[in-house]
Formats: C-alpha cells, structure tokens, sequence
C-alpha cells in the first residue's frame, strides 16, 4: 500500500474535483451530461413502469405474507398486495424480486443461485411447497399468495427457521463410511453403474425442507426425521461402496422410533420434491431392508 | 467476541477443502458464511474436475494445456501445483463417497473438455459441483468443524502499517443475519477468505446473486493486490433469458453449435478449424457473438446448442440435468429441438493476489478458490480446472495457516519481487469518494496488539451498520443496476476505449450517489436491505479495478479483446496487472508472468484450436 498518509480532506471525490476549481474538466462535463441524462431515463422508466402497471392484463398480483418480530407494525402477521409487470417466462422468485427491488425494500426471502440448486428458496405458494426459483407465472392462479413454509417458526415474512431441518438431517450420521479403502493413494472405489444409478436420485437432494413442510406425520411429530433425512440415509446404506456391517448401523438408525415406520406413505413429499426425487419410494424400500436384515440376524 | 486457531470466509469448495485440512493439521478451525454452506455456488458447477488419473495421462500434459490456455498468463509453479495435486485429490473426494459417473469396469468416468489433449474431466453427471459440495460438507459435519452459517463477513481486522507489507490480519467482523449482532472473529493462525465469484458485477451472468465479490473487495481494502481483474470468462452457451449455465460437457459429449442459416459456425466461418466446439471458451465465445453481430444469430440474440444426435439414453445417463435446466428456465426440450444460448459472465480469473501456497501479501491473510489469484488460470481458465482449484489451493491455504511446513514458495506477492509501475492516465478519477464504511487499513493510530485491531474494527463495523440504518437517502438496488449495466455494455467479450472510459465515468457516478445510499428496513432481524447495500460497495470497488486492468491492457489476450489492439503482444505484455487500493487513491503497478516451471519452461507459442 502506500506511503501516504491519508488526508481526510482527499476523502470524497466531489472536494477533489472542487480543489482544481473553475475550469470543469472534461470529465465533470461529461458525467454532469451523463446524470442529466440519467434522470430522464429514470423518469421515462418511472413512467413505463406505471403504464405497465396500468395495463390491468399484464399485471401479476401478488399477496404476500409480512411479518417481522422486530419492527412494530409488522409485528402483527399480515399480507401485502402487489402488482407486478408480467414478462415472459417470469418466476415467482422474480416477482418479488421486482416487488423487493420496486415497491419495499424490506420485503425479505432467502435466495441465491436462481436455478433450483443452491435449495434456498422453498416457501408455500398458492397452498402448495414450491421452489421459487423455477415455479413460472404462468402456471399459477391469481392472485398469488406467497408464505413462508408451514410447520416451520417463521424468523420474518418468507424466511423460516431451518435449524430443526438441519438438526434431523445431521442425525442420520450422512457422511460416507466405509470399512477398506483400496491400497494405492490414486486407486478408487469400484462402484457399479448399476449402483450408481440406483443411489443417483437420493444424490440430488438440495436441502430446500420442501419435503419436511409438507409432511402430516413431521407435523405431528417433531422428533420424526422426516424424508429428506431418510432419504439422505438411503443414499448411504444403498451405495455398495460402504459394505455390509455400516449398512446394518444405517438401518438401526432408521428403524428407530422416529425413523422410517412413522412414516404413513402419504406421498406428499414426493408430490413437491423441486428435485423429482422418489422419497416415498426410498423410505419404503428402507423399511423392506430393515425387516430382511432384522429376518436375518433373528 | 469468538475465537479460533483458523477462520475461513466462506463455505463452498474452497472454503470447505480449506477447513477440513486445517482442522487435519490441528487448528482449531471454524466456518464464516453469509450462507448455510449447501447454499453456495460450487453446486451450481456441471462439467467436472480435470485430473490426470490414467496411465496414458500425465500431470505435465495438463499443466501444457493450463499454460496454454490461460494463453501463457498463468504463473507455472501454481499451474504445476494444481495438475500434480488434482488426482489425489479427486480420489480423496472418491474416497468420501462422492459419487462420480462410472464406467463399465467401476472406475470413475472421465470426457473430453474444450483445450485438453486427453479426456481428463471426471464428473458426476452434469452435476459435478452439487455432489462435489454435498460430498465436502458431509466431511465437514463428521468432523465437527464449527460453522457460523448465515453470517456476513463485513471486514477484516487488519493492522495499518504504512506499507501492506508490514501489515497482520488478525481476524474478520461479522455481522449475524439472524440478529443483527455485529462480532468479532479473532483468528490466531489466520484467516483464509473463499468468498468465490464476483459475477453481479455484470447483469447476464451464471453465477448466483450471493457471488457479489465481498472477499475481494475486502482483501482490496485492506491493501492487498487484486491481480489480472480484467480477465473474465464469458461462458459460450448460457440461456438467453436467465443466464443459468449449459455445461461444457454437453459440446465435450458432442454437442454442435449453429447459427441462424445452419452453419456449423465454428469451422464454416474458421473460427477454430481445428477443435471447432471444442476450442477454448475465450474462443466460442467471441465467435458466437461475431456470428450474431454479423446478422447470423437467431432473433439477433443468440445460437444454437443441439445435443439431439447423442441420442435420449446418452444424454440422459451424461447430461439429464442440461434438459431440466433448458425445461424449467427456458422452455425448451433438449431431446426434441436445439437449445438457445450465449456468451454469459461466468468465471473471474484474477482475484486477491496470492502464490502457490494461497499467502497473500498480508501476513495472517490467506485467499483460494475464485476469490484468489495464484494464479492458475491467467487471461482464460479452461473448462474443469476451477474445481480442481478449489480442492487443491483450499488444501494447501489450509495446512498453511495451520503451521505445516509446505517449502518456500516461488511466486512472489505484492512488490517483493521484480515490478514495475504503470504509467496509464484515467479520464475518470478513481477510488475513494467518502461514505459509509470506509476501507479496513485508512489511518488512524498504528494498533499492533491483536485485541485493539479487532476493537477497533468491531467499533467502525457497528458505526457502519448504524449510519446505514438511522440515516435517510438512496436505495442501493438502483446504483446497483447501474453497475451491472454499464459493465455487459461496455466491459464484456469485445471491448475498446471509449467504452471502457465510459464505463469508469459511470462507475464514478454510481459510486457518488453510493455516498448517500441508505437501508429503509429498520430491523435488526434478517435485513437482507442492509447485507445487499454492503454487498453493492464491494460491487463497485471490484468493478472499478476490473475496468482499470481493462484499460490499461492494451492487447488481446485470453479472454481480454481490445479493439485497439487485436493481437497478443509478448513484448509488452508477458505480465500481470495489480491494483492497490493504496489508502483509496488506486494504483497500477505490474509483474512478470512465471513461465518456467519444474517440467519444463512454457515459450509462448500461437493459441489456435
């Protein structure tokens, strides 16, 4: 860095261009040109903007559910009412998005990757578990009404609590064990492709709670570990790779009390798995393997 | 306040690897993170890992390609580093169980990528990044590495020696998104940043709306070099409306590109004679948008990606997630008809200057992954090196700020090698215009003591928040557009100087009106208002020095295209572009490249494909 001692009047760029006075430079001409013309495109956009809004059929209307612990008048949960432009190919994700970045810049909702990987943001739209991110308009009956994910504490309007989800996922010990590495540093594991294929499904899984807040029996229950983390244990004790004795812990693990037996093959979770993933599939297919190995060490 | 041996910013590939070998080499070592770490952008990456893991294959024939196609920029000792260290780290990663595509005989399937003289990309599907994170954090938790998820690292706790040099990092400021609590992280050992991308620098990009550049603004601010910014990856086949990615893999697997008439572009006009869709992506890409500039492009927007020919059970077994991205965000079926794409931002080559061993010039203050600049990938990185990077430099940033002896590095940082100043006179001025949250290291009392530093940067941190929230003023989103604008308008694949001077003239005004930006949400609770408002500094900042690097670099290199200058220029330009923010006034200043390395020395020689 340098070996200047910063001088606090050389701290904005205004008393900079202040200091070499009168004259203005070729810059200063140019950029005051620029915010000129900056401010009637803002206006001209402000004016689009309303015509758009104004135009009732290309309109989207949007309820969305407000709540923030922590600031007065949204202590009290209620819905906002927006109206956004309809564009093709526009996503629930992009319409707050516009709402967020248009109307109310508090309006909150977890979001990054915006293609349906990073599993941020699963949240309850028109009554069932959607991933925002790839749930287009056009499916979608008005108005649409946005909510946090059920049976989950809501933190503030859309976002929720997702430790408990994080908390069953982390007890079904989901990190690959396995008894016997090959010998060579650079040797891997053989894997079949059959048994690639097979474990492939419960590979995908994103961690969006999609599942979980669907599920009657998660509901009920808080103890349940719930599809995504049986689903996350399927994806261990079906990989050929981790050999017999850890697939027998894996399944003591499921075939516990709140394990695999709660669950009462409703489907829902695999009716809203962004992620196409057959939970219900797995979960049966668990408890078929829990009873063959009990038949067997009986 | 927190304590730890080692503390890692970020949670993705880098900073995941980083956190698992510090924790090996005995630290005590937590995780910072704006996001729960399955969150973060290394799920996003489709194509897969290069390594050299069969006997036909050699490390040295993949450092060859690297030199190559970073068009003789990288640096050879961390372009070497990086190909001898890939295969046993994908086999480690095997070895947790990630699960790879296979082949017949059960071992892990690797494909051929755009720049590589052997098949050497092993993948998961075409979901090589998802499984790879999943698969890093499953570590993560067995291990019981201490995670800080939801987090948002506001700064470094940095001395403030004169000379960046003689400066320590001492730990990071954060700021709890659940809370609003402002805390600081001492960090004994050091800190190692793994923020990732900086992709909402541009408005038609793949990377995610978390990818704002924060670790880089940060080291930036400190007094850390950020080193080859202008060299960006526009990634050739992106969808048109959203800009999510097409993997590489779907050309590597055979996949041909046309344009409006039908011509397999790449080879009828002689882009690349050769490799055609197999070139590099620098390559495809400028022809992709030569093809729509000359008229040739379908809706004068975009080409076409066609994999049908590879027929339903391939593409289903190599690429199934291509057809549900191409469904979901573009409405087009893969199986059925060709896929509509373009040039997209994608990747950033340069970073916080760091060597081999991911050091930066500040003592404590480590950097890997895309954040850093080692560099490996030069003017352009090729196609399934950026994984590699995040396991190999992740590891090695790790061991190292954990104590283990890794040998004297080779690259220089900051000027302790041969430099050389720019001499280049900006139109615009640059750098500092005042606001809220000013830089980590600008003045004040020199504080050495640990706790003071921390202190001190605790208190500015909270002052920061506090102004942002109390005070009234400009919505960040709109400077934030802005930025975003002007960069895909005049700083993308083909650039010329009065664009780029415009560009800088529109950076400076952004960064005015950032002089009055204000948070409207007054909750302390997820304020999401208050971490993008943050997120939009270290916005600007990145996109100022990436325009400076952009304009001073008067020749065409990798991914760099300057009108005024249409050919590579050895003579002049053999050399890396660094940026100091130097108390808020930037300045220029260049290195050599390192083109000799322990296999061999890597003459420059004419990139064709």
């Amino acid at each position: 860095m340098s070996t200047q001692i910063p001088k606090e009047t050389e701290e904005t760029e205004g008393s900079k261009a202040d200091a070499e006075a009168g004259v203005p430079s070729k810059g200063d001409v140019r950029r005051a040109e620029k915010r000129r013309r900056a401010a009637e495109k803002r206006e001209e956009r402000r004016a689009e903007e309303a015509e758009r809004a104004a135009a009732a059929e290309h309109t989207i209307e949007l309820r969305v559910f407000r709540y923030d612990p922590d600031v007065e008048e949204k202590q009290e949960p209620r819905f906002d009412t927006y109206h956004v432009p309809f564009e093709k190919g526009m996503t629930v994700l992009d319409t707050l998005i516009y709402a967020r970045d248009t109307y109310d810049s508090s309006l909150t909702f977890r979001h990054s990757c915006r293609q349906a990987v990073c599993g941020s943001d699963a949240m309850f739209v028109n009554g069932g578990q959607k991933l925002a991110c790839k749930t287009q308009i056009v499916d979608l009956e008005e108005p649409i009404r946005i909510e946090p994910l059920p049976h989950a504490d809501v933190r503030k309007d859309l976002v929720v609590d997702m430790e408990h989800f994080y908390d069953q996922m982390e007890a079904v010990e989901p990190y690959f064990q396995t008894d016997e590495l090959p010998e060579g540093e650079l040797e891997e594991q053989r894997q079949s492709r059959e048994n690639r294929e097979k474990v492939k499904m419960s590979t995908r899984c994103i961690w969006c709670g999609a599942c979980m807040s669907s599920c009657n029996v998660a509901a009920g229950d808080n103890e349940y570990l719930g599809p995504a983390a049986i689903n996350k244990a399927y994806r261990f004790a079906m990989d050929e790779r981790e050999g017999e004795d850890v697939k027998q812990k894996r399944l003591e693990i499921i075939e516990q009390e709140h394990g695999v037996w709660r669950c009462q093959t409703q489907f829902s979770c695999t009716e809203v798995c962004p992620k196409d993933i057959p939970l219900t599939e797995h979960i049966q297919e668990l408890k078929r393997e829990a009873v063959k190995s009990n038949l067997k060490f009986w | 306040m927190y304590e730890h041996d080692v503390v890692v910013v970020g949670a993705g590939g880098a900073g995941l690897r980083a956190a698992i070998a510090a924790q090996e080499a005995g630290a005590d070592v937590a995780i910072v993170s704006k996001l729960h770490p399955v969150r973060s952008h290394t799920g996003a990456a489709e194509g897969g890992i290069n390594a050299a893991l069969r006997d036909a294959d050699s490390w040295e024939d993949h450092a060859y390609d690297t030199m190559k196609g970073s068009d003789y920029l990288g640096d050879a000792p961390a372009v070497e580093a990086l190909c001898k260290e890939s295969p046993e780290e994908v086999i480690r990663l095997e070895h947790w169980g990630m699960p790879f595509s296979r082949e017949d005989d059960g071992r892990v399937s690797q494909r051929p990528f755009g720049g590589l003289s052997f098949p050497r990309t092993t993948y998961a599907g075409a979901e090589t990044g998802h499984q790879m994170l999943h698969t890093m954090y499953e570590q993560v938790v067995k291990r019981g590495v201490t995670v800080y998820d939801e987090w948002y690292v506001m700064d470094l706790a940095v001395t403030n020696e004169p000379d960046s040099a003689d400066r320590t990092c001492h730990g990071v400021v954060a700021y709890d998104i659940q809370t609003g609590e402002v805390s600081g992280f001492r960090a004994d050992n050091g800190v190692i940043l793994a923020t990732g991308g900086m992709g909402q620098v541009f408005d038609h990009t793949t990377n995610a709306v978390a990818n704002t550049g924060d670790g880089v603004a940060m080291a930036y601010r400190a007094g850390v070099p950020m080193e080859d910014m202008e060299f960006i990856q526009f990634h050739p086949t992106t969808l048109p409306s959203t800009g999510v990615l097409i993997s590489e893999g779907v050309r590597g697997e055979g996949g041909i590109l046309y344009n409006a008439e039908g011509e397999r572009f790449l080879f009828e006009h002689g882009y690349a004679n050769n490799d055609g869709e197999l070139a590099s992506r620098d390559v495809v890409s400028r022809a992709e948008l030569t093809e729509v500039n000359e008229g040739r492009g379908i809706e004068d927007e975009y080409v076409h990606l066609d994999m049908r020919h590879l027929g339903e059970e391939r593409i289903l077994d190599r690429l199934e997630n291509i057809l549900h991205l191409a469904e979901d965000f573009e409405g087009a079926d893969g199986l059925e008809e060709p896929m509509p794409v373009k040039p997209g931002q994608h990747y950033a080559m340069g970073g916080i200057e760091t060597n081999e061993h991911g050091e930066t010039a500040v003592d404590g203050l480590y950097a890997a992954g895309e954040c850093a600049c080692a560099s490996v990938h030069g003017a352009n990185r090729l196609g399934g090196n950026a994984l590699p990077e995040l396991i190999v430099f992740g590891k090695r940033a790790g061991y190292h700020a954990a104590g283990r002896d890794l040998g004297k590095a080779e690259i220089p940082t900051g000027k302790s090698g041969n430099w050389e100043p720019a001499d280049y006179e900006f139109e615009t001025t640059v750098g500092e215009t005042g606001g809220p949250g000013p830089a980590a290291a600008d003045g004040g009392a020199v504080a050495s003591d640990a706790e003071a530093v921390l202190g001190t940067a605790v208190e500015r941190a909270r002052d920061r928040v506090e102004t942002l929230l109390e005070r009234r003023g400009r919505n960040h989103a709109e400077i934030r557009s802005a930025v975003q604008e002007t960069m895909t308008a005049h700083v993308n694949v083909f650039r010329e100087e009065p664009g780029l001077e415009q560009a800088l003239s529109d950076l400076r005004e952004a960064r005015e009106g950032y002089t009055d930006v204000a948070v409207s949400d007054p909750s302390r609770t997820f304020n999401t208002d208050l971490i993008h408002t943050m997120e939009t500094r270290n916005i600007l900042d990145i996109a100022e020095a990436l325009t400076m690097g952009a304009l001073a670099r008067r020749e065409f290199r990798g991914a760099h295209w300057r009108k005024e200058r249409q050919e590579r220029d050895d003579e002049n330009w053999l050399k890396h572009t660094l940026v100091s923010w130097n108390g808020g006034e930037p300045e220029l200043w260049y290195k050599p490249a390192i083109l000799e390395g322990e296999a061999r020395t890597y003459e420059p020689k004419v990139r064709s494909y």
